[in-house]
């Protein structure tokens, strides 16, 4: 039995401790805005946040998790409304959509920590996350312009 | 498919009657039962429903119910965006919910619920709108009743009946919700009235924001994947080492039987053929499930394609065209042999695609059970007519006993065509007595991938002695997707009404040779499509975003190339003289091709003027390249045209493509913005399979399991892009493959304007230029 702290909340789940998170998050507890693409670290699309820091759900065990804060997208911002989620609608990003939460949690852990990025540090950041639809044009557009709004310009 | 002839309207059965037969009932049956889920009656408790497309609810809300698969392509929006023009809907307050299998929602074209071919919007324009109209007129006469004014003095904006005169409205919902207004219009009555013209929209033509885009921002967005029903258990394939032709010996659970929570390794049954040698491992969580397909021995009949690889394909392919006896009449204008003979030069190339892996992210995966009878199956396709008929064989009922819940897709592009992840999820969930979900790791998404047909095509091309293109003779040889699924609607006779071989009716497959019937005027023109049959049972293949245009036209394109370096002529003034719009080219009267090849002239002009073709001054080993096409099919062209500049590397061979300047005219622009969308996409897609993926098959098996060997473009490799929309008010033609077949010889030909190297094989790799330009 392992206790996760996900959005703020507690959760007991009963799992062979070597359980990646990722199954534990979408199949277990059901939230579902967590994806499984690749199993292997490959993509990014299973990425939440572990104290903070981007990780990738499908490569990180329980074990490791346990006692730790994490967040998902849908604990990113409680109405929704990061200012990535924000520039997200403003910038028309999603195609199919099923990247983007990887990709939103990706990019609010760069921001958190710099908000005013170069187009070079957001590619150095975002080049492993996959997007099949190819919206990266859109992606760094939306960086950028959630970049500004938190810095207030 | 040149005609887009309706699929209900299928010949006899044959012998192949089997899957024909069950994709075809579904089509025709009355359909007596429903998901709950997916009805404009589930969306709104009371209200209007003037069409199926939509139904008004007593608060105003307006849902449309999408009978087209959405994976990003935002068509749900688009439907909703044609009907909410003639309706007069604010677009707050359209939704939409997507349709279930019931043939109701079948496209009015097609005849089926089928997405694909970048038809949707053009094929869909004319009922949407009309829909939307049908429901305003039922709102004005109800509220000229309701007034007490005359009909002819209401008019309807943004969601209200307005009376000008006595500055009286009335809300949609007001009027809805006074159970008034609930007339069903008939077909005749829905083809009578008369449409807006352009100058009067006010939806169509803007950068409405996509519906569809919000949920998919805060994780509330569902997929297939993201299904569950109570008391579900988990699926985990077990696959042989062979794409196709594998026979399960024998399994051994015993490994298997330590694992928590395990129930059952199932063997599938496959009685559609779609799969061959598949096991599914049981348990109760997906994790457990996993470990139990690793830990179960099986036993495998390879089958026939055990030794089959990319080599061997080729070797085939070449042997086919040599020999030149099967190949079907595509195209046959003139006498290319006679002309060929009295030619002043001859070019006679052979081009060739690799094999390519769809890879949405969103793996395959399909939740399934049985409930009083019917069978549930959660899923993401694009084809939920043949899925139907797929699962209700799976499952030994009736397809008026299949219910789909359609999902968003988490990519589709192609693959989910297929109806494949239905099969595993139906037979455990038989086995076993439970709803399965089964989920494809990555690994068996690629391995099990219907891939992107490798294809082998040989050019060549008659000169006269002024460097005029007199003659040109195609062979297109691969293996053919749609003829895979056996139903003759989709199939083409030979323009020679030659019939060969038994197969497929002795049709052919014209989904794997458009865009070679181009827009050029050469006089003597022959286009024959060969089915590689090897390749056809050994790599089972699908349609791969924009299919054969990205294949053909990587073929013509570059072949034109060499046609002007070998000519000395420019290839763009080369072009645009044989862009004349002569006789056929000139386009049809009415229609999607209306206009012809002068369109693509013009778009080419576009392009060409934006790139700083032949004035910008490039640097040492860079290039510019052109390509011009008309994808997808003769009678559906989007005019597409790019100039592509590269920076090659002459020591390594490396090639960096700087920037992209593409032009599309789309006839007329529902979405700007959507349409945008769908050509960055589209771009990046032909680079990628341009230069950086590349599947190749070994002992039968696709060797590239995962995004560590099979590469698609990311961030860091996406090129500048200059894009130019060109809409005169033509028919809407599709926007979100083209593109994808423009790239790959655009950058090709600029590897040679850069460093005068011809390739002539996909990917683009820094070897291959490396070889090219000892040659």
């Amino acid at each position: 039995m392992a206790t996760l702290n996900i959005n703020g909340r507690d959760h007991s789940v009963d799992v062979p401790s070597d359980t990646p998170l990722l199954w534990v998050i979408r199949e277990h507890l059901q939230m579902t805005g967590t994806k499984f693409g690749c199993g292997a670290g490959l993509c990014g699309a299973c990425t939440v946040h572990l104290n903070g820091e981007a990780v990738r759900s499908c490569q990180t065990a329980v074990s490791q998790a346990a006692g730790k804060k994490i967040v998902t997208i849908e604990g990113l911002d409680p109405k929704g409304e990061h200012p990535l989620q924000r520039a997200w609608i403003a910038e028309q990003v999603p195609q199919c959509g099923y990247c983007q939460s990887g990709q939103i949690m990706q990019a609010a852990s760069l921001l958190a920590k710099n908000t005013d990025p170069t187009r070079a540090e957001i590619v150095e950041h975002m080049d492993g996350n996959l997007c099949r639809c190819m919206t990266y044009a859109r992606i760094q557009r939306a960086i950028l312009r959630a970049a500004a709004d938190m810095r207030g310009v | 498919m040149t005609k887009h002839q309706k699929i209900d309207a299928l010949p006899n059965l044959d012998r192949r009657s089997f899957i024909i037969g069950t994709a075809a009932t579904g089509l025709v049956l009355g359909y007596s039962v429903l998901p709950e889920a997916g009805g404009t009656q589930a969306a709104t408790a009371a209200g209007m429903d003037p069409t199926v497309w939509y139904s008004i609810g007593n608060d105003g809300k307006v849902v449309v119910t999408v009978g087209k698969a959405e994976m990003g392509q935002h068509i749900s929006s688009t439907m909703a965006q044609l009907v909410a023009e003639e309706l007069e809907a604010s677009w707050k307050d359209m939704a939409i919910v997507l349709a279930s299998n019931d043939p109701k929602y079948n496209d009015p074209v097609l005849g089926a619920q089928v997405t694909g071919g970048s038809w949707s919007t053009g094929m869909n324009f004319d009922t949407m709108c009309r829909a939307g109209a049908a429901g305003r007129l039922t709102l004005i006469k109800t509220a000229a009743e309701m007034l007490g004014v005359p009909e002819g003095e209401l008019y309807a904006r943004d969601s209200h009946v307005i009376h000008a005169k006595s500055k009286k409205s009335l809300s949609y919902a007001q009027i809805v919700s006074s159970g008034k207004a609930n007339k069903t219009w008939s077909p005749d009555e829905l083809k009578a009235i008369k449409l807006k013209s352009p100058e009067q929209y006010t939806k169509i033509g803007t950068s409405l924001h996509q519906l569809d885009i919000p949920p998919k921002t805060n994780g509330t967005a569902k997929y297939g994947i993201d299904s569950f029903v109570p008391g579900m258990v988990y699926g985990k394939l077990a696959l042989p080492p062979v794409r196709f032709g594998a026979k399960v010996k024998s399994v051994d659970d015993s490994e298997a039987k330590k694992v928590p929570g395990f129930i059952q390794a199932v063997t599938v049954d496959d009685k559609t053929a779609t799969t061959s040698g598949w096991v599914v491992a049981v348990a109760t969580t997906y994790e457990g499930a996993k470990k139990a397909a690793a830990a179960l021995k099986i036993d495998w009949d390879k089958g026939p394609y055990a030794n089959v690889s990319n080599q061997s394909i080729i070797d085939e392919s070449r042997r086919l065209q040599k020999e030149g006896t099967e190949g079907f009449l595509f195209v046959k204008d003139g006498d290319s042999a006679a002309a060929m003979a009295n030619a002043a030069k001859v070019i006679d190339v052979e081009y060739l695609t690799t094999l390519n892996i769809h890879a949405p992210i969103e793996p395959m995966n399909a939740l399934a059970y049985e409930k009083d009878g019917i069978w549930h199956i959660h899923t993401g396709n694009q084809f939920n007519t043949r899925t139907t008929g797929i699962a209700a064989a799976t499952a030994g009922t009736d397809p008026k006993n299949v219910a789909i819940h359609q999902q968003f897709l988490g990519g589709g592009f192609g693959r989910r065509l297929e109806s494949d992840m239905v099969i595993p999820a139906i037979a455990a969930s038989k086995a076993v007595g439970k709803p399965v979900k089964v989920i494809f790791a990555r690994e068996d998404d690629m391995q099990m991938d219907f891939t992107r047909p490798l294809t082998y095509q040989k050019v060549k091309v008659g000169l006269d002695a002024d460097g005029k293109a007199i003659a040109m003779e195609h062979d297109v040889i691969g293996a053919w997707p749609t003829a895979k699924w056996g139903i003759p609607a989709f199939l083409t006779p030979a323009v020679d009404k030659k019939r060969n071989g038994d197969s497929f009716d002795g049709l052919h497959d014209s989904f794997t040779v458009n865009g070679a019937d181009y827009w050029y005027s050469i006089p003597n023109h022959t286009v024959r499509n060969y089915m590689n049959k090897l390749a056809q049972g050994a790599t089972p293949s699908g349609q791969l975003r924009s299919v054969a245009p990205a294949w053909t036209f990587w073929a013509v394109e570059s072949t034109m190339d060499e046609i002007a370096r070998a000519t000395g002529q420019d290839p763009v003034d080369m072009r645009l003289k044989m862009l004349d719009g002569a006789g056929a080219n000139a386009g049809g009267s009415t229609g999607q091709n209306q206009g012809g090849a002068k369109r693509l002239a013009n778009a080419l002009r576009t392009a060409v003027g934006r790139s700083g073709y032949g004035s910008l001054k490039l640097g040492k080993n860079e290039g510019m390249g052109v390509a011009c096409v008309s994808s997808q099919e003769r009678t559906n062209p989007t005019w597409t045209a790019c100039v592509a500049h590269v920076k090659v590397d002459p020591s390594t061979g490396e090639v960096t493509l700087k920037k992209v300047t593409l032009a599309m005219d789309v006839g007329t622009i529902v979405n700007p913005d959507g349409v945008r969308a769908q050509i960055e996409g589209s771009i990046l897609w032909g680079t990628s399979l341009a230069m950086l993926e590349n599947a190749t098959m070994k002992d039968g098996g696709i060797q590239q399991r995962n995004f560590d060997s099979y590469t698609p473009m990311r961030m860091s490799q996406m090129p500048e892009m200059d894009i130019s929309i060109i809409g005169n008010g033509e028919p809407a033609v599709g926007c979100g493959e083209p593109a994808v077949t423009v790239i790959a010889p655009a950058v090709a030909n600029a590897i040679f304007s850069a460093v005068g190297a011809r390739v002539r094989s996909l990917p683009i790799t820094a070897e291959q230029v490396r070889k090219a330009m000892k040659t």
